[in-house]
């Protein structure tokens, strides 16, 4: 599999990252080289081995379905670049 | 001796024989920070926050109040970690100003266990990288040279300021975390012990994430002992992690009694690469006869599936972070960069504010967790990674530890493997196997290279078995006699 302008257009625009069209191309470039890297997994047998999600064998605990937490939106929004009223302020999304 | 030239262990007996107090060590500490913040391991000094610290801890002394284990004793914060009122950016432009409101659960049990916090240190990115030069803080120097005239070498990544803060005498000890390596390598790189704990014995509630099946805080300090005396403070069960271990903390501490005799340590023989300097081979080989004079029983093994680790790591990692990441979007906290829409406001702010491996590593995960590529990429990787953690599940049917070198190389020099992101990567190759696996495990400083850089050697325990890994390390360091110093230069 090999990356192509394209899908690094598309892929970019998955993760909200801006990539200048002039620079698409060494992008495709670089993600290939670590990709092309990556491919030798294909050499593991992995016929009926279960992905491993998770590291610990122990179930975790449920907790209390309880509020404890939150009704504290002052400490909440300290850190916004813009919030007003107790809200978050995001550009204008609707007309 | 110099204040800053303590052990934790000797300045925890120093302040109880009333030798000195805390904050005159933390003022010596203080003083060191100022004086070598050419290196720039911190980011963010306490200094006032640090004084008061102290000063609690001496009156809590004098009043006869129950102490902590690390009462006392001054420390610094890998940046990663968020401290309440103290900022926390991971390194990134796109956390500019982030002050949290909110304490990390490891630095509020080192605060409950009496350390005085010294201020926050410089790291990779988002904990993305193994040199420290991805920080939007700049470099971190490695206090070590080679030869007196030599470069700048970095001091490792990611946990790269902690390292440098503690072998450069500016902190007793720093906490570190590590995903893949990102303790132990520079721990290895600048002379100091790096410990990553099993997955879950630390809580990661309140560290700023990168890959969460991964992630684990763990201490640096100058000595084994400092290390168990430090995790015993960080560690612990925490309801707000749900992949926080609920087991009781042991006494790492007492684990060290200096007597390996019948112990089995196993030897991989596929923790090898290409290019490898053959002093890191020379040095294992003199591991293995210390371990075996002091009485282990050294066993040859294989784990079969090592050379896969690291590819492997590199996609179940970024998918991670692709999702961890999504969450800096310009509206809740750090910076923004506004845009014609909603939809450009979040793609300028992201493009701005994150670095050039950051968004590699974000594309890669977006690409291996898209449709069409959710198979063969990122399945395929968690069936390696279950491969992996076999290969050492079978191996602890004949051995206890496993013995491997932490690094292929010594510390680099700065600006080094910059435009090849796999020679990068390649650093890693010792240390993400027991990361994937979930493993704990310990970098020991435990020579020179012929130019009198450190090396160290790894020690990789059993799931919840640090008190073997700790017992067999603390045997190592005793056998290497690594006393060389990086400011010194007295070997």
């Amino acid at each position: 599999m090999s990356l192509d302008k394209d899908t690094v257009r598309r892929i970019a625009m998955l993760a909200r990252i801006k990539v200048p069209e002039a620079d698409l191309e060494t992008m495709a470039g670089e993600l290939n080289n670590i990709l092309g890297w990556i491919e030798q997994l294909d050499e593991v047998d992995t016929d009926g081995v279960e992905p491993m999600t998770s590291v610990s064998d122990f179930r975790p605990e449920l907790r209390a379905d309880v509020v404890n937490d939150g009704g504290d939106a002052e400490r909440a929004l300290a850190n916004a670049p813009e919030n007003a009223n107790g809200f978050f302020v995001v550009p204008k999304v609707i007309d | 001796m110099k204040l800053t030239e303590l052990t934790i262990a000797a300045a925890r007996d120093g302040l109880a024989a009333g030798e000195f107090t805390s904050v005159e060590l933390t003022a010596a500490n203080l003083s060191a920070m100022e004086n070598t913040r050419d290196l720039n391991a911190f980011v963010c000094e306490t200094a006032e926050k640090a004084q008061d610290m102290a000063a609690a801890s001496d009156v809590r002394r004098a009043r006869g109040a129950d102490l902590g284990a690390m009462e006392g004793i001054p420390i610094a914060v890998k940046d990663l970690f968020c401290t309440e009122g103290v900022r926390a950016t991971a390194c990134s432009h796109i956390l500019d100003g982030f002050t949290p409101p909110y304490e990390s659960t490891v630095t509020t049990n080192l605060w409950d266990a009496g350390a005085v916090m010294l201020g926050k240190t410089n790291m990779d990115e988002f904990a993305m990288g193994s040199s420290n030069m991805s920080s939007y803080d700049g470099p971190v120097t490695n206090p070590w040279r080679a030869g007196d005239d030599g470069a700048k070498l970095v001091p490792g990544g990611s946990s790269g300021g902690s390292a440098a803060a503690v072998a450069a005498r500016m902190a007793m000890g720093a906490t570190g975390t590590d995903t893949g390596g990102s303790i132990r390598q520079p721990g290895a790189f600048c002379g100091v012990v790096g410990m990553k704990p099993t997955y879950g014995r630390c809580s990661r509630w309140g560290v700023i994430a990168f890959a969460s099946s991964l992630d684990q805080a763990g201490p640096l300090t100058r000595t084994v002992q400092d290390a168990a005396i430090m995790l015993g403070a960080m560690a612990g069960h925490d309801p707000k992690d749900s992949t926080s271990v609920n087991e009781s903390v042991p006494d790492f501490e007492a684990a060290l009694t200096g007597d390996i005799k019948g112990l089995r340590v196993g030897v991989p023989k596929e923790y090898v690469v290409d290019g490898m300097p053959g002093e890191i081979g020379e040095l294992w080989r003199r591991g293995v006869d210390w371990l075996k004079d002091a009485g282990a029983q050294i066993v040859d093994i294989s784990l079969p599936h090592t050379k896969y680790a690291l590819p492997a790591y590199y996609i179940i990692a970024p998918a991670e972070a692709s999702s961890n990441l999504a969450r800096y979007d310009g509206v809740r906290y750090g910076l923004r960069v506004e845009g014609d829409s909603l939809q450009d406001m979040y793609a300028n702010t992201r493009s701005e504010g994150f670095g050039a491996e950051v968004k590699r590593r974000l594309m890669i995960g977006a690409y291996v967790l898209s449709a069409g590529y959710y198979d063969a990429y990122y399945l395929k990787a968690q069936k390696v990674r279950a491969r992996i953690a076999q290969d050492f599940h079978d191996a602890w049917e004949t051995v206890d530890v496993v013995l491997t070198p932490t690094a292929p190389s010594a510390a680099f020099a700065q600006g080094e493997k910059m435009d090849d992101p796999i020679a990068m990567y390649l650093n890693d190759v010792f240390t993400v196997p027991a990361s994937l696996a979930g493993l704990p495990a310990i970098s020991v400083p435990a020579g020179l290279s012929s130019d009198g850089l450190p090396l160290g050697l790894q020690i990789i325990g059993r799931p919840f078995d640090e008190e073997t890994m700790f017992r067999v390390a603390g045997v190592m360091e005793r056998e290497a006699a690594f006393t060389a110093h990086p400011m010194t230069g007295e070997a």
